[in-house]
């Protein structure tokens, strides 16, 4: 059954909504990165809650008119003029008050959404809607979804894609440093609003399928889970909607397979598990390689130390030094060094001697500056600085 | 007006006060400390709590889910430090990953488990049910001297009410440290203020009064409390006592006014139904700010050109 879903063989619609969500996510994940790298990720919560108040009020002005209140497009562009008054409130508010931006946005996401549910009680209560079911908006529900519907998320997913490949220079530009972008000429207000605009058209395209609490996590959570991954712009928005566009496709695949799994949650809870993956495994700034590299670091002091005591014919007594140079076969079980652990031991205490002299000699200050009790001479100097370095040690090694 | 008015919506109105000046207490502090949005984090965690602690007592009462609504917020605090420091991600971001994560999974868990039998579902957590706080043993003014008619009051208000009496008491005691800490943090550190902990009581206070209010009244109210009333108390005022003040005034006036409008507003205009209370309640506290930020005055930056 989940491989059928995967494989995209569970019916037209399904398949239509895997597409749409695929789409959707990729898209999502390379305009989150941009947030987030600009440090905006947030905004995009108080855009997806001010989406609400504009399908309530398109759903009465098209009953009013005698149409049929759930005709998608009319609803999504009713959400989509809403949520564009909400971004234009917070930035209202965060520049021309003295509420900082976190305030501006808790600010227009929970009394848009107060307004929003006021209008959705006012429908339940028009005597002229039929059961409006707008309820569905705020999780998303792809149950029942009409063809037509889930053409409109497929082609706009697609649409917002488009326009991120477009942009994705100056974009990249202004979210890392406004003011070099517009010393190169890049018009940064227009961009910012290209890349809000973008996450708006997000935010709308995916009310229906992922609902409009839980979309601001499309556009967060694989552009954070992309970012443990690579330190390079391009990577990291590849990244983003290659983990977008999985958690889309596997979420709405998984949805498909149950009657009682909402596709919005689901979507979102294996964007999470690649979250949670990438935070754990990720080269460099993952969690285990951090542990990893600490463990190494550890190590290498501890052997080092070691080394030094076994130069100098100190008794060694810590348990971990001793565990790591027998594994290393440097001394033997009974801790008597071995010939190996002996000429080790000896180039160490050579190597520690010339680092005493190197930082004694002011002419060596920029060198002297990287000891660490740990890196090898051998890699900062030449050989011809080392010998140097040996004549002056010899007599003191003669004595 | 009298008997109605006792029974149907003195306790739902005194709820909405309780609530909207519990939350706006704290969230005057959370705003300065431009933590604004932890009380939106807060508020959509209470959900897979509340869905857990049914799941583990299998029926729908009170304290443990108000025990398991605590326990997901600060599960999810503490999920953001981990996944701040230990990712290094700024700290926005890093609840945006938390928050949502968690409110999908509590959603989930709610829709797999068979809640049909109990009233448990999404709408609840967000908008909650004022309207239905009604005591039906409220016979007229008189009813509130009679102990046997006080018996059958909702419980929510006492609850809340004692939830308001914990936060006035934590700030009240905790006054000086939290002010200091609040405004210059490395100063309150060199006089040795346990910076770090005051902070953490600071969230854990706005938890207590987040699910508490939750409860009574869904967690949009909640969002908004902790925000709009004391924003629109920082437009009028340079000093904390003050803005204190304001956003006490603020939020009561939300409460009342929203809950007013939403029950006798459209009677005035002419349909039959009332409209959601905490969304009105939301909405008026949202206007409220909205006059405060156009003519507050202090609604400019220290320093910046006026205009």
């Amino acid at each position: 059954m989940l491989l059928e879903a995967l494989t995209l063989q569970l019916g037209y619609n399904a398949t239509l909504v895997t597409i749409g969500a695929t789409l959707l996510g990729i898209a999502a994940g390379a305009t989150g990165t941009f947030l987030y790298v600009g440090k905006r990720a947030l905004v995009s919560d108080a855009i997806s809650h001010a989406t609400l108040p504009g399908v309530g009020l398109a759903f009465i002005a098209m009953v009013l008119l005698g149409g049929d209140g759930r005709f998608l497009p009319g609803l999504l562009l009713g959400s989509a003029v809403s949520a564009a008054i909400g971004l234009l409130c917070v930035s209202w508010l965060s520049t021309r008050t003295r509420l900082a931006e976190d305030a501006a946005i808790g600010a227009v996401l929970s009394v848009f959404f107060g307004l929003g549910i006021v209008l959705l009680t006012v429908i339940q209560t028009m005597s002229s809607g039929r059961q409006a079911g707008l309820e569905t908006f705020l999780l998303g529900s792809t149950a029942g979804m009409l063809w037509n519907d889930a053409v409109i998320i497929a082609a706009g997913g697609a649409l917002v894609l488009a326009l991120v490949v477009l942009l994705r220079r100056p974009m990249t530009l202004v979210a890392f440093d406004a003011e070099f972008a517009a010393s190169t000429g890049v018009d940064v207000r227009r961009t910012d609003l290209a890349m809000m605009g973008l996450a708006l058209a997000i935010t709308v395209v995916g009310l229906k399928i992922v609902g409009l609490i839980l979309i601001v996590a499309l556009l967060i959570i694989p552009a954070v889970a992309a970012r443990f991954w690579s330190d390079r712009m391009g990577r990291v928005v590849g990244i983003a909607g290659a983990i977008g566009g999985a958690s889309g496709w596997i979420g709405a695949a998984l949805s498909a397979t149950a009657p009682d799994l909402p596709t919005g949650p689901i979507i979102v809870i294996v964007a999470a598990s690649f979250f949670a993956v990438s935070l754990l495994c990720a080269p460099g700034r993952g969690v285990l390689a951090a542990v990893l590299r600490h463990r190494r670091f550890r190590a290498r002091v501890h052997v080092r130390q070691g080394l030094l005591a076994l130069a100098q014919e100190q008794p060694i007594y810590e348990g971990l030094t001793l565990r790591l140079m027998r594994r290393a076969g440097l001394i033997r079980a009974d801790g008597v060094a071995t010939e190996a652990g002996r000429a080790k031991a000896a180039r160490a205490l050579l190597d520690e001697r010339r680092w005493q002299l190197l930082r004694a000699d002011p002419r060596h200050e920029a060198a002297a500056a990287r000891y660490d009790g740990l890196t090898p001479l051998e890699t900062l100097l030449t050989a011809d600085q080392i010998a140097e370095l040996d004549r002056a040690l010899k007599p003191e090694v003669a004595t | 007006m009298g008997l109605e008015f006792v029974s149907l919506s003195l306790p739902p109105l005194l709820i909405g006060i309780f609530a909207a000046i519990a939350c706006a207490l704290p969230g005057n502090f959370l705003l300065l400390r431009r933590q604004a949005l932890i009380g939106d984090a807060i508020s959509h965690v209470v959900l897979p709590g509340i869905v857990l602690a049914f799941l583990v007592t299998g029926a729908v009462s009170a304290w443990p889910m108000l025990l398991g609504a605590g326990a997901a917020a600060l599960v999810t605090v503490l999920l953001i430090e981990i996944i701040r420091r230990v990712g290094r991600i700024e700290p926005g971001a890093a609840m945006g990953v938390v928050f949502t994560a968690m409110f999908a999974g509590g959603v989930l868990l709610l829709e797999q488990s068979d809640t049909s039998s109990v009233h448990l579902d999404v709408q609840h957590a967000l908008y909650g049910n004022l309207e239905s706080l009604i005591w039906l043993d409220g016979l007229g003014w008189a009813s509130l001297l009679d102990w046997e008619a006080l018996k059958g009051i909702p419980p929510e208000l006492p609850r809340m009410f004692f939830t308001l009496v914990f936060v006035c008491g934590f700030i009240f005691l905790l006054w000086r440290p939290l002010k200091l800490s609040t405004f210059d943090e490395g100063f309150a550190r060199t006089l040795g203020l346990p910076t770090g902990l005051i902070g953490l009581s600071l969230v854990v206070v706005a938890a207590t009064a987040a699910v508490a209010a939750f409860d009574a009244v869904g967690s949009i109210i909640v969002i908004a409390m902790f925000i709009c009333p004391p924003a629109a108390a920082r437009m009028m005022t340079n000093r904390l006592e003050r803005q204190i003040g304001w956003s006490v005034g603020f939020a009561t006036l939300s409460a009342v006014l929203g809950y007013v409008l939403a029950g006798y507003g459209p009677l005035w205009l002419g349909g039959q139904n009332a409209v959601s209370a905490a969304g009105m309640i939301a909405t008026v506290s949202g206007v409220i700010l909205g006059v405060a930020a156009l003519a507050g005055p202090c609604r400019h930056r220290a320093g910046a050109p006026a205009g």
